[in-house]
């Protein structure tokens, strides 16, 4: 897909967040790691909520996550889903800790359930943003 | 250094106005805010020109709206449109009535976000939710609704038990916006908008103000009206885990508790004294999150404990007695905290709660806050 026919909303992608998406490009997903106290955190923060040390990097994680809960959309509020309603989005917890939002890989999968075991996967969506989606694992 | 318990039955509720609710196009916020001035100063028999404390809430400019109701305040403050800000407005008068900081506070909130068509989603330029097609506070307590589901067994034919209560209220409301009964079948067939959640879980959007004064319980004596008082107030915010806008795992069980026990305590009562309970109602799954953070049944059983219409008049606990922000008006949290006013007072009519002297507010949001009003 290129990013004259990729109608859907684009992440800003600014200086905190850039090693996220750079690691994305590359199908590994990452959070931020405190390098004081290694703490764990997504989405990104200028200053380590725990500990406040802005010393902080990028920890490449394992992709195993559990499934938190996920939302049926039959509403779309951007123009680029219209076509996808009615669509998942999920929210996934990280094997390491942190929460994020995402969508299921593919359709909804059977058996889906709280608690279930799921892995990433990466989608292109334009030659700058891959994201990161989850299958059962 | 005095507590906060110092200002049980200090402060007062002494005026209480609102506009008509619905789509007004041609009125301004300043307009609408003007209307329910008006009509709150009548209901307190105050002069306009006695108000020296003005804290606006919604309404885009503080200086404009005093400039259109021509008021000099001592004290002026302005807070953001969130449902969150109405009982933290209050809270913020009281302690500027206590200090001395003004003697008599006008409390307006303005909406006009059904006529300009203000959308909630789509527009939180979030780069870590948008991207996968996720957004607006509905989808957020979905999520939620979602996994208390899971966790506790809860259905969604339990939660209509709160639409369905509410439009019943409505119905004995002449200035709620929905007129039309609903049934529990009614809710499970309306268009899904975010699953688990349909149109009938969602709140109104309409357009009308708000405004309530409020004074020292002293000077409230020579006033028109008997005055409420704020008898005790609770607040606890949840910033830490609040990546997720409107969205806590745990559905700020721990946080309600908090200032649920908070407003208790100062108050001096207990759920068996409450007559009726306002509680923000966005979404009908934050009623039964609210429910089990006050107490008033245990942890993960407010599915059942609504259920045989526990929340409608006449029964268990009345809430949203006006028909709440599902049936009667979107004004985030203020329309509610002026049905607890009049309910104390007895003017509510056909909805009217027999003997009704303990009113609790709750609004369950990342920053929450209850305040419970009596008669004193």
């Amino acid at each position: 897909m290129t990013t004259q026919t990729y109608d859907k909303p684009l992440p800003i992608i600014d200086e905190l967040s850039k090693p996220f998406w750079d690691h994305a490009l590359e199908h590994r997903l990452s959070v931020q790691a405190c390098t004081h106290c290694r703490h764990l955190q997504f989405p990104p923060s200028p200053v380590c909520p725990k500990c406040l040390s802005d010393e902080q990097e990028w920890l490449v994680v394992s992709g195993h996550a559990t499934l938190l809960s996920w939302v049926k959309f039959h509403r779309a509020y951007w123009d680029g889903f219209m076509q996808d309603i009615p669509y998942d989005a999920c929210l996934v917890q990280l094997k390491e800790g942190p929460i994020m939002v995402s969508n299921f890989s593919g359709p909804t999968p059977a058996n889906v359930h709280i608690g279930m075991p799921l892995k990433v996967t990466f989608e292109h969506v334009t030659p700058e943003v891959a994201l990161s989606r989850f299958t059962p694992a | 250094m005095s507590e906060l318990h110092a200002l049980k039955n200090k402060i007062a509720v002494v005026g209480v106005g609102h506009t008509a609710y619905g789509d007004f196009p041609l009125i301004s916020d300043y307009g609408l805010g003007a209307q329910a001035f008006k009509s709150a100063i009548s209901d307190c028999g105050l002069e306009k020109n006695e108000i020296d404390g003005l804290l606006v809430c919604r309404v885009p400019s503080y200086a404009r709206m005093g400039e259109v109701l021509g008021l000099n305040p001592r004290w002026t403050m302005t807070l953001p449109g969130h449902g969150r800000m109405s009982g933290m407005s209050i809270i913020e008068a009281m302690l500027a009535l206590e200090t001395g900081a003004a003697k008599y506070v006008a409390l307006i909130y303005t909406n006009i976000g059904r006529s300009r068509r203000v959308n909630y989603g789509g527009e939180d330029a979030s780069s870590f939710w948008n991207p996968w097609g996720f957004t607006s506070p509905g989808a957020a307590h979905a999520m939620m609704f979602r996994m208390h589901m899971a966790k506790y067994g809860t259905t969604t034919r339990q939660l209509s038990e709160v639409s369905v209560a509410f439009r019943k209220h409505a119905l004995l409301n002449p200035t709620a916006v929905m007129k039309k009964p609903i049934t529990s079948d009614d809710h499970a067939s309306a268009r899904r908008i975010t699953e688990p959640l349909g149109l009938l879980d969602y709140c109104l959007i309409n357009d009308g103000a708000v405004c309530m004064i409020l004074t020292t319980a002293e000077r409230a004596k020579d006033l028109a009206k008997p005055p409420v008082l704020i008898s005790g107030v609770g607040a606890r915010d949840a910033f830490e885990r609040s990546a997720i806008s409107n969205f806590d795992q745990d559905f700020w069980y721990k946080e309600i508790k908090d200032a649920g026990t908070q407003a208790f305590e100062m108050a001096g009562v207990t759920h068996d004294d409450v007559d009726a309970l306002m509680c923000y109602d966005n979404f009908s799954p934050t009623v039964l999150f609210s429910l089990e953070g006050l107490g008033y049944c245990g942890q993960g059983e407010a599915g059942a404990y609504v259920q045989g219409g526990t929340l409608q008049l006449g029964n268990k606990l009345p809430t949203n007695t006006d028909g709440g922000h599902l049936s009667n008006s979107y004004m985030q949290g203020w329309g509610l905290n002026v049905e607890a006013v009049r309910q104390i007072r007895g003017e509510c009519g056909a909805r009217q709660v027999a003997d009704c002297n303990v009113v609790q507010y709750i609004a369950s949001t990342p920053c929450t806050r209850s305040i419970i009003y009596t008669k004193g």
